[in-house]
């Protein structure tokens, strides 16, 4: 099983103006990924099908996940010269990443029984049906799954023969699974509420109402 | 094999008149035979089907949102309650994907605990898959009293060691919660022996039953293709001839040193399903025969594993198992907090239903019912 | 032939008869028996409760599990399970009930005609239980239909959901049929069938039904 970092190079090669990343996984797993460009990820993934040295052919697991905006705090070292003299001191440079939505895929092959090679596609920003490119047309397998990524991360994945919600009803607004999600305030009484509870039960429940 | 069949039927004819002849019927979610809350928008012309659309969701509780919001620990339980006729088999493979992403190790005696757990999973989710599949047929009642017999055998043994009869809870990351005693792998040692005698009467049943084969045989079949293509996993995937078992492949946990054959099914039909899982259930008994005999002494749970604040590395992995129904997956996504960033089920029964669609069209609506059952889904899982 | 009342168990369902029970056992004692129209209606009818097949997650399995050979529900004449709501006088609320779900589950109720019952079986039914937290999960489904008996436990053992029916049928057979309190049934004023809720952007509208529930006052 060849490793992403050697995957890449030849996809270059077969799919002109890819822009593909391999992306760093510092846990004991070790899973590192691919991420292409959602304009080239059709290409990508019709050749890691039919590539006869990975031969992709059984797409396992299909996902979304919501990255919101964040802060990254990176450090670094700089020298500077104070009075003459060479000093090092370490500055910290705050940045805000824009937020973006992730469609993760897991492919394994049933008939060379390697795998997995993980592929992601983003999408620019975290807009309301932020587009993507559906891989259904690749693997079938991928039809419900996307459809779910649709119905709980909003991302509209362009060329899915049936893109619609799935597990919730129609007529239903929001994306329940981005993290800036806020549910339905049904809040029902319980007898020690703490944290988020207590301050829902401080709403609903106003201090004045003491019985 | 590209998708078919998306458009939406014409209502009218070419000139604008209604079709009178199709008429469209909501199988579910309420309904005596559709294994759960699932509901089938079913076109049918006749009693032909010729368009069917799975409609998901009555069972969608949150399972994903709310692990992402307690701690790792915190999802394990809620495992149990994915597919809750396998909770065993959805602990460990929870339990493995924790344990990959840590990389945590795990003792010889709780592989082979974990082994012997998810075969007698294995064993009691086909007894009573078959059990439901053979009702679907019109067997009211009584093969289902005999699936329901042995369940409870099976039962009684995860309830002695973990405390509850379904929701087990009995995995832990780095090892399982309590060890077993002599006095139940003796327990399971005469279930294993006496089980071989059971699937002997109850295939004398079914086997040759006259009315099983008339109503399995050709109907709903997978061409190999199509099942590889989308992405279906478990018994309906080897019952299309395709040679693929997690447990051979990966060979995770400690399954390269039992000594067992991978049923496969030639037709893709129904009643290579039921064969596949019963030739499946025979070869579990073989693995469970192995396990209780190497079963080796020692500790059950890892000495450095940490239980309370327990704080994977950054970092993502995901996990894989064969369970009864297919190929059960987690896919974990660590920031380093106490809680997973993103927590994904990769559920078999709701992939393997993509073709449910492929399987029934063409066929009577009587047979939808027994092309469904063959699927084996479980709602928990399905919907999450 | 002995008196009934001494025979009882301590689990039987148990009846607080209107006929004095010392006249009573003493005619029994001469072979006459005797009861009022009302013992005999309820005695009917709490022995042949025939619950809805109806499963909605993992209680459902606790359910079958109840009705087979191991637990046999049939001792309680509580094992005729119904595919239709119009043949089913019990529904066995059995497992989380979400709130795509909760309408129809519903208008399932509303299918079944008088005399009926609910027993909400699980800590989902009760209160959402375990996945109370979740966006689509109702917290109970006595926020939408009067639950006649809880049964706590996820999921509640098979012997759990026995003592629920014993419970019912002791609620059957204690209920008068005039005054007051009498059942639903005979009374022309009280609803036998309740607002369906429709699915809204968010939530259920209305999220929960104010005749039949209303959030419980604090006490602090």
């Amino acid at each position: 099983m060849e490793t992403p970092e050697q995957i890449k190079p030849r996809l270059e090669a077969a799919v002109p103006g890819a822009k593909i990343d391999v992306l760093p996984n510092d846990c004991p797993a070790g899973e590192r990924s691919l991420l292409v460009d959602p304009a080239h990820v059709l290409a990508v993934a019709k050749f890691l099908r039919d590539d006869p040295q990975l031969r992709l052919d059984f797409c396992s697991n299909v996902t979304g996940v919501d990255w919101p905006d964040i802060v990254v705090k990176s450090k670094f070292k700089k020298t500077v010269v104070v009075d003459g003299v060479e000093s090092e001191i370490e500055e910290t440079i705050e940045t805000l990443r824009s937020g973006y939505l992730e469609c993760v895929y897991h492919l394994y092959s049933m008939e060379l029984k390697h795998g997995p090679v993980v592929l992601r596609q983003r999408t620019v920003n975290r807009d309301h049906e932020a587009p993507a490119v559906s891989l259904t047309p690749v693997w079938r397998g991928c039809e419900f799954q996307e459809r779910e990524v649709y119905d709980l991360y909003g991302i509209r994945l362009e060329g899915h023969p049936d893109l619609r919600r799935i597990l919730m009803w129609d007529g239903f607004k929001g994306f329940p699974m981005r993290k800036d999600y806020v549910p339905p305030d049904d809040f029902e009484y319980e007898p020690t509420p703490h944290d988020e509870v207590l301050e829902q039960a401080k709403k609903h429940y106003p201090p004045e109402v003491k019985a | 094999m590209p998708p078919k069949n998306y458009e939406i039927l014409p209502k009218t004819s070419e000139t604008g008149e209604p079709i009178g002849e199709l008429l469209e019927i909501s199988m579910g979610p309420h309904h005596p035979s559709t294994h759960g809350v699932f509901r089938m928008d079913l076109v049918l012309d006749g009693e032909t089907v010729v368009k069917l659309k799975p409609v998901f969701g009555y069972l969608h509780r949150n399972h994903e949102k709310i692990a992402e919001n307690i701690s790792y620990l915190g999802s394990m339980p809620y495992t149990d309650r994915l597919d809750y006729f396998c909770s065993m088999t959805n602990n460990w493979a929870y339990a493995l994907t924790v344990e990959k992403l840590a990389g945590l190790p795990v003792p010889e005696r709780a592989e082979y605990i974990r082994v012997i757990m998810a075969e007698l999973t294995r064993l009691q989710n086909h007894t009573c898959l078959i059990g439901f599949f053979v009702q679907d047929m019109g067997a009211l009642g009584t093969p289902l009293m005999y699936a329901f017999r042995e369940r409870e055998k099976i039962l009684d043994l995860f309830e002695s060691v973990s405390g509850a009869r379904m929701m087990c809870n009995y995995m832990r990351f780095g090892g399982v919660r309590c060890d077993v005693t002599p006095d139940w792998l003796a327990q399971a040692k005469q279930l294993v022996d006496g089980y071989g005698k059971f699937l002997d009467e109850f295939e004398a049943l079914f086997t040759e039953n006259e009315i099983l084969l008339a109503r399995t045989q050709g109907v709903g079949v997978l061409p190999r293709e199509l099942v590889v293509s989308a992405s279906i996993t478990g018994p309906m995937l080897r019952a299309a001839g395709v040679n693929y078992d997690v447990r051979k492949v990966d060979k995770y946990g400690i399954y390269g040193r039992f000594d067992f054959k991978v049923p496969l099914g030639e037709h893709g039909d129904i009643y290579d399903r039921y064969m596949v899982r019963v030739l499946e259930m025979r070869e579990s008994l073989k693995i469970l025969q192995q396990a209780l005999r190497d079963i080796p002494s020692g500790p059950v749970m890892d000495p450095k594993a940490k239980l309370r604040g327990f704080r994977p590395k950054a970092g993502e992995a995901y996990g894989r198992i064969e369970a009864p129904k297919g190929e059960l997956g987690f896919y974990l996504i660590s920031d380093g907090s106490p809680n997973p960033f993103r927590y994904r089920v990769r559920p078999p029964s709701f992939i393997n239903l993509t073709v449910l669609e492929d399987m029934c069209l063409g066929h009577r609506i009587s047979d939808t019912v027994v092309i469904l059952g063959s699927v084996d889904i479980v709602l928990g899982e399905v919907d999450r | 032939m002995t008196n009934s009342s001494t025979l009882q168990h301590s689990n039987t369902p148990t009846l607080h008869s209107a006929v004095d029970e010392g006249l009573r056992s003493e005619l029994q004692k001469q072979g006459v028996y005797t009861t009022t129209l009302e013992e005999l209606y309820n005695w009917g009818r709490a022995n042949s409760v025939w619950p809805l097949t109806f499963g909605l997650a993992c209680c459902a399995i606790e359910m079958i599990a109840a009705s087979m050979s191991r637990f046999d529900l049939a001792r309680f004449g509580a094992e005729v399970f119904r595919p239709s709501p119009r043949q089913a006088d019990l529904m066995i609320v059995a497992g989380t009930v979400t709130k795509k779900m909760a309408p129809l589950v519903v208008r399932l109720y509303n299918q079944m005609p008088e005399p009926k019952y609910v027993i909400a079986m699980g800590a989902c039914a009760i209160s959402g239980g375990p996945f109370k937290q979740g966006y689509n999960v109702l917290k109970g489904i006595d926020r939408y239909l009067p639950v006649d008996v809880s049964i706590p436990g996820c999921p509640p053992r098979p012997e759990a959901l026995i003592h629920a029916i014993m419970t019912l049928q002791e609620k059957i057979l204690n209920q008068k049929l005039t005054g007051p309190d009498r059942p639903r049934h005979l009374n022309a004023d009280a609803p036998g069938e309740f607002p369906v809720p429709a699915y809204g952007e968010h939530d259920l509208e209305p999220p929960s039904n104010p005749d039949v529930w209303q959030p419980p006052a604090i006490k602090r």
